[in-house]
C-alpha cells in the first residue's frame, strides 16, 4: 500500500514540469561545477603529482562536488517537498486518502518514498559524473560510496524536514519558504557559540552539516549516519502526528 | 394569510425511535450520540441514526447546519468529539481500516488528481482499497459503465467537464462495491440529462448498498430516497420514512372556488368539514377532519348550482416542513413564516 502511494507521488511529480525542470537546472549547475573542479585538477595535477600523501582525484573533484550538491539540494528540495501534503490539503484530495482503508503513518510513509524516488533519480544523475572519470583514471571507490552514502542520507533529511513543513500548511509556498528556513538554520547552526564550550559541542552536533563533512571525508561514523536517521524518523512522527490531528477536535 | 402550523410539528422529533424502517434488514451505519465541536462551537450535537441495507436516506439542512461534518465523521475525515460510529458492527474508531471497506465516500468537492486520466485515477482508488489484478480491471469497467465514463477513459481529469468531474467522483466512491455509500451533493454541477441518470443509478444502487445522500434540492429527496433526515443548527429536527413523510404532507384542507358563493353554514354541513376561511382571491378553505369531503362537496355543489371551478385538495411540501423546521429558531416570534401553497391541481 505505501507503495502504491509512493509510486502515485513519483508519478504525480514527473507529470508536472516542475520536476524535469528542477532535475534540467540542478543537473546543469552540477556538471558545470564537476567540469570547474576536473579544471583545477588539471591545473594542479603535476604539482600533485611530485607530493607524497598527495590528495586524489576523488578529493580534489568528487569531495567538492558533492559539497556544493548538498547545498544546491539544500535549495531545491523545499520546492520538490512542498506540494506533497499542502497540494493534498488544497485540492480536498487528502479525503481521498483519508477516506481509504490507509492508515496515517501510510501516506506518510508513501510519500516519503515518492519524494525519495525523485531523489534517488536526482543523485544517480550525479552519481554518474564521478563514475566518468573511471574512463580515465581510478577513484578511492570507499570515499565515493561514503560521500553518496553521505548525501543520500542528507537529501532524506531535507526531505523528511520538508514533509512535515508541507503537511502544516495548505500554502505550498509557505511550506517551501518554512522548510528552506528551517533546513538553512540547521546548515549553519554550529556557527554560533564559536567559544563557549559546551553549548557549541550541541549546536554544532545538531548541525546538518558538521555530519556531512566527516562522511565526505570517507570516514563512516555510526553516530553521523544515527543523526540523519533520528532526524527523518523525527519528522516523520511529526508528520503523522499532524495528519492526525486535522481529523481530531481541538 | 394565517396559516398556523399543525400541531404535529412537535411529533416530527419524536419520529427518531421509530424510524428504523425494516428491523430485520442488516444495519449498515450506526451512530450514537455525535458530537463535534469546533473550539467552543458546537458543530453537531447529539446525532444518533441507522441506515440499514436498502435505505436511501436523504440528508438535508441549511448552509452550515452540520450535514458534511456529520458525514465527514461518518467517514473518519473528522474525529467525532463523543459518540460512537459503527459500520457494519465494526467501530470506526477502534478498527478504521477495516469499517473503511465498507464505506464509499463523495465529498463535497470530488477529490481527483487533474493530472490523471479516468483510467489510472480510478485504478489507484481501487489500488487503496485493496482491490488488484483481474477484480480491479472489472471493477474499474463496471463504475465506469455505471456512471456513464466509458468514453472518458483515457483522458485528463483536469481537461473534463464540471459534470464528468462528479460522475468520476462517484465512480470512485462507489468503485470498491462499499455496503455504504455516502454522496455529499452529488448532483452539483449536472445537466439535467445527467442528473436523471445520477437519480437512477443511486435508485439502483440502493438495491444493495446503504445511501446518505446529502442535497439541497428537496424533489431529488422525493424522488430518490425512502428516508429523510433534516439536521438544524447541529441536531436532528427530523427523521422518518417517505411515508411517514406523507403523512405529513398531508394538510386537511381543500380549496374550492364557486361562481354562487353559498353562506359558510351551508358548506359547514357538509359531513367533515370543521372550517371555513374566505382567502383574499375570493376562493375558500375548508379544513376537514377524517376522510377527505371532496366528492361530497362536489355532489353538492353540482346539484345547488354553487358553480365549481375549482377543488383543489391543499399539500404541503417537503420545502415547508424543511422551512418551517430549520427557520423555528431563526424566527421564534414569527413561526408562520412558512405560508401554505397548494401545490397539486386536481380541478374537478
Amino acid at each position: 500500500m505505501i507503495l502504491r502511494i509512493a509510486a502515485r507521488e513519483l508519478k504525480g511529480l514527473f507529470l508536472s514540469p516542475m520536476a524535469w525542470s528542477i532535475l534540467a537546472v540542478v543537473q546543469f549547475i552540477l556538471a558545470y561545477l564537476f567540469l570547474a573542479q576536473i579544471d583545477t585538477y588539471m591545473q594542479y595535477a603535476p604539482q600533485l603529482a611530485g607530493m607524497q600523501d598527495a590528495p586524489g582525484v576523488t578529493d580534489v573533484v568528487v569531495a567538492p562536488l558533492f559539497g556544493n550538491a548538498a547545498v544546491v539540494l539544500l535549495l531545491v528540495a523545499p520546492l520538490i517537498t512542498m506540494r506533497v501534503l499542502s497540494e493534498e490539503k488544497r485540492n480536498r484530495t487528502l479525503t481521498l486518502l483519508m477516506s481509504a482503508p490507509v492508515s496515517m503513518s501510510e501516506i506518510v510513509l508513501g510519500k516519503y518514498l515518492g519524494v525519495l524516488g525523485f531523489f534517488a533519480a536526482l543523485l544517480g544523475l550525479l552519481a554518474l559524473m564521478p563514475l566518468s572519470l573511471f574512463a580515465g583514471t581510478s577513484l578511492d571507490v570507499g570515499k565515493l560510496l561514503s560521500g553518496l552514502l553521505g548525501l543520500s542520507l542528507l537529501v532524506g533529511a531535507f526531505a523528511a524536514a520538508g514533509l512535515y513543513m508541507s503537511s502544516l500548511t495548505e500554502q505550498p509556498t509557505i511550506a517551501a519558504v518554512s522548510s528552506f528556513g528551517l533546513l538553512l538554520l540547521l546548515w549553519i547552526i554550529n556557527w554560533a557559540g564559536g567559544s563557549g564550550e559546551q553549548a557549541s559541542s550541541v549546536l554544532s552536533y545538531l548541525s546538518l552539516v558538521q555530519h556531512y563533512d566527516s562522511l565526505l571525508k570517507g570516514l563512516f561514523n555510526s553516530t553521523d549516519v544515527a543523526y540523519y536517521l533520528l532526524f527523518i524518523l523525527t519528522f516523520l512522527v511529526l508528520s503523522i502526528q499532524r495528519l492526525d490531528a486535522n481529523r481530531l477536535p481541538h | 394569510m394565517g396559516y398556523t402550523i399543525i400541531s404535529d410539528r412537535y411529533r416530527f422529533t419524536r419520529t427518531l425511535s421509530t424510524s428504523i424502517t425494516n428491523m430485520t434488514q442488516e444495519i449498515l451505519i450506526d451512530a450514537e450520540h455525535l458530537y463535534r465541536f469546533y473550539g467552543p462551537n458546537c458543530a453537531v450535537q447529539d446525532v444518533s441514526f441507522q441506515l440499514a441495507k436498502g435505505d436511501v436516506l436523504g440528508f438535508l439542512g441549511p448552509n452550515g447546519a452540520g450535514k458534511s461534518s456529520t458525514m465527514q465523521m461518518l467517514t473518519g475525515n473528522l474525529a467525532p468529539s463523543a459518540g460512537k460510529i459503527r459500520v457494519r458492527g465494526i467501530d470506526l474508531l477502534d478498527a478504521p481500516k477495516r469499517a473503511k471497506h465498507e464505506l464509499g465516500y463523495l465529498p463535497e468537492q470530488p477529490p481527483l488528481y487533474r493530472e490523471h486520466t479516468v483510467d489510472e485515477f480510478l485504478t489507484y482508488c481501487g489500488h487503496l482499497h485493496r482491490v488488484a489484478g483481474k477484480d480491479l480491471r472489472v471493477a474499474v469497467d463496471q463504475a465506469k459503465q455505471r456512471c456513464g465514463l466509458g468514453a472518458v477513459g483515457k483522458r485528463l481529469i483536469g481537461n473534463l467537464s464540471k459534470g464528468y468531474q462528479q460522475r468520476v467522483g462517484i465512480a470512485q466512491a462507489i468503485l470498491h462495491n462499499p455496503a455504504v455509500v455516502i454522496l455529499d451533493e452529488p448532483t452539483v454541477g449536472l445537466d439535467p440529462i445527467q442528473i436523471r441518470e445520477i437519480r437512477a443509478l443511486i435508485r439502483e444502487l440502493g438495491n444493495e448498498h446503504g445511501i446518505i445522500l446529502s442535497t439541497h434540492i428537496l424533489p431529488e429527496v422525493q424522488g430518490v430516497c425512502n428516508r429523510v433526515q433534516i439536521i438544524n443548527r447541529g441536531r436532528l429536527v427530523f427523521s422518518d420514512t417517505m411515508k411517514g413523510l406523507e403523512r405529513h404532507l398531508h394538510s386537511q384542507h381543500l380549496i374550492v372556488r364557486l361562481r354562487n358563493m353559498p353562506v359558510a353554514s351551508e358548506l359547514q354541513q357538509l359531513p367533515g368539514i370543521v372550517a371555513v376561511e374566505t382567502l383574499d382571491d375570493g376562493r375558500l378553505r375548508l379544513r376537514y377532519e377524517g376522510a377527505s369531503p371532496a366528492e361530497a362537496l362536489a355532489e353538492t355543489a353540482v346539484n345547488k348550482h354553487w358553480g365549481l371551478e375549482e377543488l383543489i385538495p391543499e399539500r404541503r411540501t417537503l420545502e415547508q416542513i424543511f422551512v418551517e423546521l430549520t427557520m423555528q429558531d431563526a424566527h421564534p416570534d414569527n413561526p408562520t413564516d412558512a405560508a401554505a401553497h397548494p401545490t397539486e391541481t386536481e380541478a374537478a
